[in-house]
Order: C-alpha cells, then structure tokens, then sequence
C-alpha cells in the first residue's frame, strides 16, 4: 500500500544574526494507511517541529531549507499559504498539546464541528449537523446531543482534548498530526484519550504522527517508531523493536534511563552530559560526545540511517557489523 | 569597563539596533538634542538670560537668510530682542531638565507603588490601584494643573517663582505615575510567586529583601521602555503647561514659553518666533518617542 | 515493631484557599464565598532518613501539603512537627530554619535570572550566616557547585547559560548549602526529559545516602516515586487515600483510586496491548462529592461510600480509606496487572 505520507531528506533552518541554525536536517519517513508512527526526544530533538513543518506552520523565522513533503504522492512542502490552509483540515488533521489554543471560544463545539465540516465536505447543512452529534458520541462525550450546544469552556480538560479530536478528525482527514495530545492531561484521562485516538485511527483508516516525549504513550499507541535526536532520526523501526531490542546507542540509553514501574533499582542507567544546543552540534555523530561506544570515525563522519537488522539506525557500529561480515 | 563594551556590542541590542536605520538618525538627533541643550552655556552666540546685552533695537530681527537678517542672529530675534538660536538652545535644556527629572520622579513613584501593591497584595493593591485608576480617569495635564494650582494657591508669589520649576517636575510626575505603577504591579505579581521567590521564603528572607533583591531586577526592564516613551509625553505636557502660562517662570523660558510667546506674533508675519521653537520641540519628542519605540520592540521576545 | 521516631510530622493538616469572586461581583450575583479545601484532614510521619513520597493527579493537594510543610502558607487546621517542634516555632529561629530546604519542579523558574549563580548557592549561606568572610562563602560554594557535578568555575555564569538538568543541579546545590537534613522535594523532575531525570534522581538518592537525608518527595510519576521512596502515600482531592511502604503498594496495591492509578500508566512492557481505563474525571475540589470523593468513578462504591466518608484505618500493612476495603469487598476487583 502507498504511504499517506512521505518526508524525503527534510531540512529546517533558521536563519539567526549568528549565522544559520539547522534544525531538521535529512528526516526521511513514510506512514502508511491506518499507520500510528511515533516521533519521541527530548526537548530540542526536532520532533515538534517535524511535526510543524508537515502541517506547514514552522515559526518564522524556519523555514524548509530542502527536502520534499508528500501527502499521497503530491508535494505540500512548496504550498502557498492559502492553499496549505485548504490542505489542513481537509488532508490533515492537528491536534495540539493545549486544547484551548485549537477552539475558538466563541463558538459552541458544534457550529465548530459543522463548520469544519461544511468547509471541507459535500454535505448539507443537516447532515452536518446529525455528524456533529454522532462525532461526539464517537469521541466518548456523555449526552452528546445537548453538550452539541456547549461552548468550550463549559468542557474539562479531557473532555476539550476529546472534542478537539473530534475536530480535527470530523473533516475525515488522511493525516493526522498529534503533538503531545495528552501532555497536559492526569494519567487517567491520558489512557482514554490514547485509546480513544488508536481506534479511531485504525477504524478510518487514517495515518497518524504522534509526537511526544514520553515513551509509555508511544510504546502503547505506536505502530512505529523514530526517535529524534539533535534534528535528525537517530533510530526508526516497529516500536517493539526499539523498545526492547534498541540499536542505536542513544536509544538503548534513552529506554534504560525510564524509571522501571515493575520493580525498584539501586541506580537509574543515565546518559551523561545534555544534548547539544542547535548551535553547537559536534562534528561527525552529533552523540559522539555522550555515546558509551564511541570509536575514532564518530566523531569525523556523520553516519546516515543504516540497516540495523530489525530497526534503521544512524549509527557506524552497524556499518562496522556489514564491512566486517 | 572594556569587558562590559564588548558584551554590549555582541549583544542582540545592539545588534537590533544597527539594523534600523530610522533609530541611529534618532539616537544621533536626541544624542545631539542633549548634547547642546546641556552645554548651551558654552556653544549659544549670546545669552538670553543677560538683560545688559539686551537691545530691543534687535527685536523682531527675522533669521539670517532674509533680507532683513542679521548673520549674528542666525534664527532672528524675538520681541525682547533676544537671539530666538541661543533661546532655544537654553529652552531646549529647561524642556529636558524638567522632562527627564519628572520621568525620574513618577518613576520612583510608579516602580515603588507597583513594586508595593504588586508584593503586598490585598488591601493595600486595591487602595493604591483605585488611586491609580482615579487619577487616570483625569488627563495628565488637569492633573498637572490642579498641582500647580494647589502649589500656587499654598504659597506667596516670590516662593513660587523660586520653586516653579520643581513645582513643574512633580505636577507632570504626579500624572504620570501610574503608567510605571501598572505595569510594574503586573510584572510584580507574575515574579512574587514564581519558584525562586518561594525558595528564598523558604530560608526566610525578609519581604523587603525579596522585595528590593530579587523582585525589582526582574521588573525594571519594562521600566526604561515606559521612560523613554514617556520622555517625550513629559517633554510635550511641560510645554503645554509652559504654553498656557502656568509652567516654568517667564525668566527661565522653555521651548512651550517661546512658542507661546510667538504664537502672538504669528500672524503678524513674524513667524520664525514661534515656529522655529515648535520644530525644535518636535524633532526632540519625534526623537525621543522614535527610540522608545526601538526599544520596546527590542526588548520584547515575541517580536524577535 | 517499634516505630523509629518521627522526625518530621503532619496532624490533621487542612489548607483552604477562599477562591469566591470579588465582593462587588458576589453582591450583584448573589453566590456565596467559595472555599477550595486543597488539603484536608491530611496526617503523616516521616522517620530520620527516609523518603515519604506523595503521588496523586494535578489538583489532588499534594504541592500544597510541600508547601505548608516547609513553611510557605500556614495550615488552616492542624499543625506540622519538625524534629519534635512545632514548625511555627522552629520556623522562628534561623539555626531550626536552616535545616529544611526546598527543590522546586521549574528549573527555569527556580533560579532567578539577574543573579549570578554564585549569589544564588550562596543566598542561603549569607542569610544564615554561615560563613565568616567572602573567601569562605566562595569555597563553599565551589565545593557545592563540584558535590552536585557542576564545576566551581560554573559560578561566575547565569542561569541561562545551563541546560534544564544542570539548573536543577543548581537548585539542589542552593538546597543543600544551609547543611539541611530535611528536603521537601516538589516534582524536582517532572519538567526535565526523561535521560536528564535518571541523573538528577542518582543525584538525589547518592546525596540522601551520603548525608543522611530526609526528603518529602511529591510527584505524579509513579514510576519515579517507586525508584526513590521509602513509604508513599496516595492523595485524591486533598486527602490521603492509602500510606503504604513502597513495596507493599506496588506489590498489593488496595485503594480503588491507587490501582485504577497504576492502570492508567502507559506500561512499556505492553507495547502494542490495550488495557482498560478509568472512566470518568477528578471533580473540582471546590464542590467535592459526598462521601468518599472517589465514589463517582469507584467501580465497588455502594451507598455508604456516598454518604459516609472512609477514615484511614489500617489494612494488610497499610493504611487505606476506603469502606470496601474494610469490608473486605474489594477483593472481587479485578488485579492491577
């Protein structure tokens, strides 16, 4: 099946008075039908603004240096504004960390859902109306036909981020861009919201980007999964193998580093150091610094993805098993 | 001193600031305002002060380049014979004084009252905050005139002669203070309860030392934004009050003095009294609000 | 077992907030005052040593029980024991004052940004005089700067020139510069990426081993409180739900609140399982619901847990409030996995 979305070699920079920052720099991936790949790093990794750059709103100064976006085959990297706003709501759906900053507070939640709806379907005004309700139901709001009528800030915080994917989903949008949706909510309503976005996710068919920094979400959700490190993927493969059987160093720090909730140990495994400011990236593998198996071509060489058995990785050990073999 | 030169010119100040043509010609025109105003002493061809060397055989005299001019009055003369150049120069420096000093006074005025409302909090906020918001329900420059009028109602004539000048400088201060109180209390009431404040509650640091220690560094940046923009207006409100008679003495004349003062002359063809002192005033305010503007949009992060 | 002797102590600690709108507003409208109970009726010991951890979701009291424990608001009711003392009266003198210290969830709010952070380790030491003359405020406070990994040069620079970790090295460092042995600890890693909380929570377990420290540990991170914790205790709407040693709340966990907790958290050994969540949402403290407060998302609430709130009592080596635990009816609940 052809992927619903392809970035090839996506660069993001910006330009600063000390020269230019590059924040994205060769990020390759695809997400198919029905796919949830997630996108996990630490702050600073690049991964929201992967995110931003495919949903074509990069905070200016950024901008998509080089590289190509293609949403079902056609390029959407080098849209005008105009049509990129067309594109989302219509192809891509956002869901953003803050519910608050998605709603219009104006509004109710259904003259939002119909209207987004009206916008991007060729349905009447009635049919729209009916969908509003049903697309409540569907995100797990109680009497969903009087809340219809309710303005947002008559709705908890987890019920916000439910009527926001109620949103960002009504449109039937190919793509969805999820950007720490369930950041800001309490653990048990971060389970509701995660389970209620997979299974809408596989029942429409729809590709989903999950981004976040935490690796319980992904690790439950994700079919896939790219772990960002200093603007490029420094790992991507299916989740289970990332997650149990990682092959980039960082990775294999970055799992061993999470606090175990089985059992208690006596020390936390820990990555030394901090990752690089944008403007400081070290020569050669930008994790050469803190890697624990660092050798003489990291620190000169940047390494590209490359076959790691299960997973792709950007690491030279994995050139080292292929010349040797 | 060299370290601290050098670190301004690597700066994003400075750097923002080269890149704005509009504010180096007005940093270079208030740099140059200032500059003569403070050694008017020194470079004015004559001194308007010195009845000795007034004639007003000279009076009226138009400025140089017309026919009537006289190359020693570059500007003309005014009625009293004096030259209308070396009056500005003067005036120009009674117009700062008496701005820069009342910006510095409403201030100290605004910064500790918001500091104080800000920290303290309940009562006290809304007590200082419902003067505030009384006092900005009246134009600043009722407020000025009330002060000046109380002043000269509470003191003999000679006293207020002596002291007009200040009397000035604390009429256009008092109406100007909550625009430094407003925000400060705002700016206040975000830090007072921010972590590094509760930290050193913790160790019990005593308010006053939170107050002036930890807080007021964190608050005073809009400070000098709001003082440069009002700069100008303190500028503008001394001139109005001088214009309408009630500002700085006669014997201390300031640019509002000399545009009120020609302004009777205007349309008896003697224009340059009035007009040359009223450009004057405006390339300094222009100046003067141009580089606040600069600085408001530099400082603030969400316009870099 | 003798109980070792507390050393730090809540009784009965409640904390109101009055959050009713402005006089003139409540007059026109016609509401009462409203009262938001943040902490009520919350009581715990805290042996010399050892790590009380406090977890719960946001809104369920638990940085208001730090704070009033430190000092920062007085209690409404109820009262704090600091070594034996009352905390008013310990908080009175500066050699009591000196030994508790606080760490805060924000690394960039915690540090104030026009200081250097020479100024800031040493704030402590100055305000407590601790050192004589300005040579010894500067060792100690290189000797700080090297005990939590930053170097004694680091001091010269500002907050901002650090990353997030290395800023909460620095507010662990002002912590200890008072030599404390109790640390009330705020969510000190929940704002920093999850490589950065491994080294800050080794740095927290190392010095507690090598000073003897006490900590009150809060945090909505499960995982976290198990790695550092001696005793937890779980808070929903300003009370106490379950105290318990770690490894029997882990083990057997026995509130209904504390294992629908445990459900919740994304498990990486589940990669690619579904699990069954908690239906329903934490209500406003301000109108809590009769009762046990969880009895609306309880899945073993009956009619008594509506109208009659559970006490703490303790049950199978911990203290729970719930009616269907004592009871016994909640064994028929379905084991946490």
């Amino acid at each position: 099946m052809s992927p619903i979305l392809e970035v090839r070699d996506l660069r993001v920079e910006f330009p600063t008075r000390r020269g230019t920052l590059v924040a994205l720099d060769g990020v390759s991936f695809s997400i198919a039908p029905g796919e949830v790949l997630g996108v996990v790093g630490e702050s600073g990794a690049g991964k929201s603004m992967t995110g931003a750059a495919i949903i074509g709103l990069l905070e200016p100064p950024g901008r998509i240096a080089g590289g190509q976006i293609l949403l079902q085959g056609k390029r959407i990297d080098n849209l005008r504004y105009d049509q990129m706003r067309r594109i989302r709501g219509r192809e891509i759906g956002a869901i953003f960390q803050d519910p608050l900053t998605t709603l219009n507070p104006l509004y109710t939640v259904g003259d939002q859902l119909i209207e987004t709806m009206l916008t991007h379907l060729p349905i009447s005004p009635a049919v729209a109306k009916r969908r509003a309700v049903e697309w409540l139901e569907m995100v797990g709001i109680p009497a969903a036909a009087q809340r219809v009528q309710s303005y947002p800030h008559e709705f908890s915080g987890g019920m916000r981020q439910r009527v926001v994917i109620a949103l960002a989903l009504c449109a039937e949008p190919k793509l969805i861009v999820a950007d720490e949706p369930t950041t800001a909510l309490d653990v048990s309503i971060q389970a509701q919201v995660i389970a209620l976005l997979k299974r809408l996710a596989r029942e429409k068919g729809t590709a989903m980007m999950l981004v976040t920094h935490d690796m319980g979400v992904i690790a439950e959700t994700a079919d896939r999964v790219a772990v960002m490190y200093a603007g490029r993927i420094a790992e991507i493969g299916p989740v289970r193998e990332v997650v149990k059987n990682p092959q980039h160093p960082y990775t294999a720090g970055l799992m061993a580093s999470i606090p175990p909730l089985d059992r208690r140990v006596e020390r936390l495994a820990q990555i030394d150091g901090a990752m690089p400011r944008l403007s400081a990236i070290p020569q050669g593998c930008a994790y050469n610094p803190r890697c624990p198996r660092v050798f003489s071509r990291c620190a000169v060489e940047r390494p590209e993805l490359l076959d790691a058995g299960t997973t792709l990785a950007a690491c030279w050990l994995h050139a080292k098993a292929m010349t040797d073999a | 001193m060299a370290n601290a030169f050098a670190q301004l010119r690597d700066s994003d100040i400075w750097w923002s600031f080269k890149r704005s043509p509009v504010t180096v010609i007005s940093a270079i025109v208030a740099l140059i305002c200032i500059v003569t105003a403070v050694a008017a002493p020194f470079i004015a061809p004559h001194n308007p002060f010195d009845v000795a060397t007034l004639n007003l055989l000279d009076a009226f005299k138009p400025p140089a380049w017309i026919d009537e001019g006289e190359a020693d009055y570059l500007l003309g003369t005014d009625d009293q014979g004096r030259d209308l150049l070396s009056a500005i120069l003067y005036g120009a420096r009674i117009s700062l004084f008496v701005g820069i000093s009342a910006t510095v006074f409403a201030a100290l005025v605004g910064v500790s009252v918001g500091l104080l409302a800000g920290f303290l909090g309940g009562t006290v906020d809304a007590l200082l905050m419902r003067i505030a918001d009384i006092q900005l329900t009246f134009p600043s420059i009722l407020v000025a005139l009330l002060v000046d009028g109380i002043v000269r109602a509470a003191v003999p004539r000679e006293v207020h002669d002596q002291i007009a000048l200040f009397v000035v400088v604390v009429a256009i201060g008092i109406s100007e203070w909550p625009k430094f109180a407003r925000p400060v209390r705002g700016s206040t009431m975000v830090e007072r309860n921010k972590e590094y404040v509760l930290a050193a509650r913790v160790i019990g640091v005593s308010s006053f030392r939170i107050m002036t220690g930890h807080v007021l560094p964190n608050v005073l940046g809009p400070v000098l934004v709001i003082a440069t923009l009002n700069l100008g207006l303190a500028i503008l409100a001394e001139a109005t009050l001088s214009f309408l008679g009630v500002g700085v003495p006669p014997t201390q004349p300031s640019l509002g003095t000399l545009i009120r003062v020609g302004n009777d002359f205007l349309f008896s063809g003697e224009w340059w009294i009035t007009i040359f002192p009223g450009v004057s005033l405006v390339i300094m305010v222009l100046s003067v609000n141009l580089l606040g503007d600069w600085l408001r949009d530099a400082l603030n992060p969400k316009l870099r | 077992m003798p109980e070792p002797a507390p050393f730090v102590e809540a009784r009965d600690l409640a904390r109101y907030f009055d959050v009713s709108r402005p006089v003139l507003q409540r007059l026109f409208s016609g509401e009462g005052r409203r009262i938001l109970r943040a902490v009520d009726g919350v009581s715990f010991t805290i042996p010399k040593g050892t790590t009380l951890s406090l977890v719960g979701e946001s809104g369920c009291g638990k940085s208001t029980v730090a704070r009033l424990i430190v000092g920062l608001y007085p209690p409404t009711a109820g009262r704090v024991l600091f070594d034996g003392q009352d905390l008013r009266q310990a908080r009175a003198a500066a050699s009591q004052r000196r030994r508790m210290q606080m760490i805060f969830q924000d690394p960039y709010a915690s540090l104030n940004p026009r200081w250097r952070v020479e100024d800031i380790v040493a704030e402590p030491i100055r305000a407590f005089g601790l050192e004589k003359d300005a040579a010894g405020v500067r060792d100690r406070v290189g000797a700080l700067l090297t005990q939590v990994g930053l170097a004694p040069q680091d001091g010269a620079k500002f907050p901002h020139e650090f990353s997030g970790g290395q800023r909460q090295r620095i507010s662990i460092a002002r912590a200890l510069s008072s030599s404390p042995e109790f640390l009330v600890c705020d969510e000190p890693t929940s704002a920093l990426d999850v490589s950065v909380q491994a080294q800050i929570l080794n740095l927290m377990m190392d010095l507690q081993r090598r000073l003897g420290l006490t900590y009150l540990f809060i945090s909505h991170n499960l995982a976290v409180v198990r790695q550092v914790s001696d005793t937890i205790g779980v808070m929903y709407l300003g009370r106490l739900v379950e105290v318990s040693p770690a490894e029997t709340l882990f083990q057997a966990p026995q509130h209904p609140y504390t294992r629908a907790l445990m459900e919740a958290i994304p498990d990486m050994a589940m990669a690619g399982h579904a699990r069954a969540p908690v239906g329903g949402e934490v209500p406003s403290p301000i109108d809590p619901p009769t009762g046990c407060a969880f009895h609306p998302r309880c899945p073993l609430a009956n009619t008594r847990c509506k109208v009659e709130r559970p006490e703490l009592l303790v049950a199978g080596g911990a203290m729970v409030a719930c009616h269907a635990v004592q009871e016994g009816r909640a064994t028929s609940m379905p084991e946490a996995a």
